[in-house]
């Protein structure tokens, strides 16, 4: 896809409200299966169960780096939905911390801008599956926001 | 002493169902780590204007190559579970290049195992590194909690 199309993706999005057609332009996102949904406090990123994701089949639990790549790409999604220019975020660094294993049920996740400078977001997302009370990961990054050329 | 090349490598191809979908190859084993590798693939793919791997993808081969680096070191399959992972993205993957993550664990306590790991194209010009610490759990133990 070209630079301008997918920009032009971001800006109407942003107009629209209208993230999923940004989601689905990003080629892992569809690799992992996400969609979004709007929740209660803004929108939720959804991984629905597959057998794909699997990284210990005894249990069987979802992949803990796929658990990290759900939140990393949800955190996109909260920036991208969010902040106020329109630019693909590039990651710097992420802190995920695993509480429970990811069972093999729909995964939710929904992120928090923690702070947003001219350069560098903070975001912080959760990740849980059947209840929020109980998130199954937690992550915090850090992306450099660059303007398109 | 280290695990055995052929099992880690059965394991990666076809005994982790999202390693064998990814097509995730096994290059090295030894006693305190070892090495994984995977092809670029357009479906991986982060941002579509440049062709650059999304950050999870080195997410999930940093993961996969330090927990079975625990693996390596301990010389078995015992059940973990990762605590945590810090990972810095030094520098975008090249597109088309085939991606290598070589974890070594450097600490093993009688609970929890503490893992370092980079990601590069060429050994010495890094593209992530990656902080992990594991659960060891006792086997015949319950894997983990559920809640």
């Amino acid at each position: 896809m070209a630079a301008t199309r997918f920009l032009d993706f971001l800006t109407q999005a942003r107009m629209s409200g209208d993230f999923e057609a940004v989601l689905q332009a990003i080629p892992y996102a569809r690799f992992l299966g996400l969609k979004l949904r709007s929740g209660p406090d803004g929108l939720w990123s959804v991984m629905p169960f597959s057998h794909r994701l699997v990284g210990n089949p005894m249990l069987p639990a979802i992949h803990g780096g796929v658990t990290g790549a759900f939140l990393e790409n949800a955190a996109i999604v909260t920036l991208i939905a969010e902040m106020d220019t329109p630019a693909l975020p590039k990651i710097i660094n992420i802190t995920i911390e695993y509480l429970r294993p990811g069972r093999p049920v729909d995964c939710y996740a929904s992120g928090v801008i923690t702070r947003q400078g001219r350069r560098v977001a903070n975001v912080r997302v959760e990740a849980w599956q059947e209840d929020r009370a109980h998130p199954i990961a937690l992550a915090s990054a850090h992306f450099l926001l660059t303007m398109p050329d | 002493m280290a695990l055995d090349f052929g099992f880690v490598r059965g394991l990666v191809r076809g005994g982790i169902p999202h390693l064998h979908e990814l097509g995730v190859e096994l290059e090295a084993v030894d006693g305190s780590g070892l090495t994984i590798s995977l092809g670029y693939q357009e479906r991986l793919i982060g941002n579509p204007e440049t062709g650059v791997l999304h950050g999870g993808v080195i997410t999930v081969l940093l993961d996969t190559a330090s927990g079975l680096a625990v693996w390596s070191a301990v010389d078995k399959p015992v059940p973990i579970a990762t605590l945590d992972l810090r990972i810095d993205y030094l520098k975008p993957a090249t597109p088309g290049q085939r991606l290598f993550a070589r974890a070594d664990c450097f600490k093993l306590t009688r609970n929890v195992a503490f893992t370092r790991a980079l990601a590069y194209h060429s050994a010495d010009d890094p593209i992530a590194q990656g902080i992990g610490s594991f659960m060891l759990l006792t086997p015949g133990q319950p894997p983990a909690p559920v809640r």
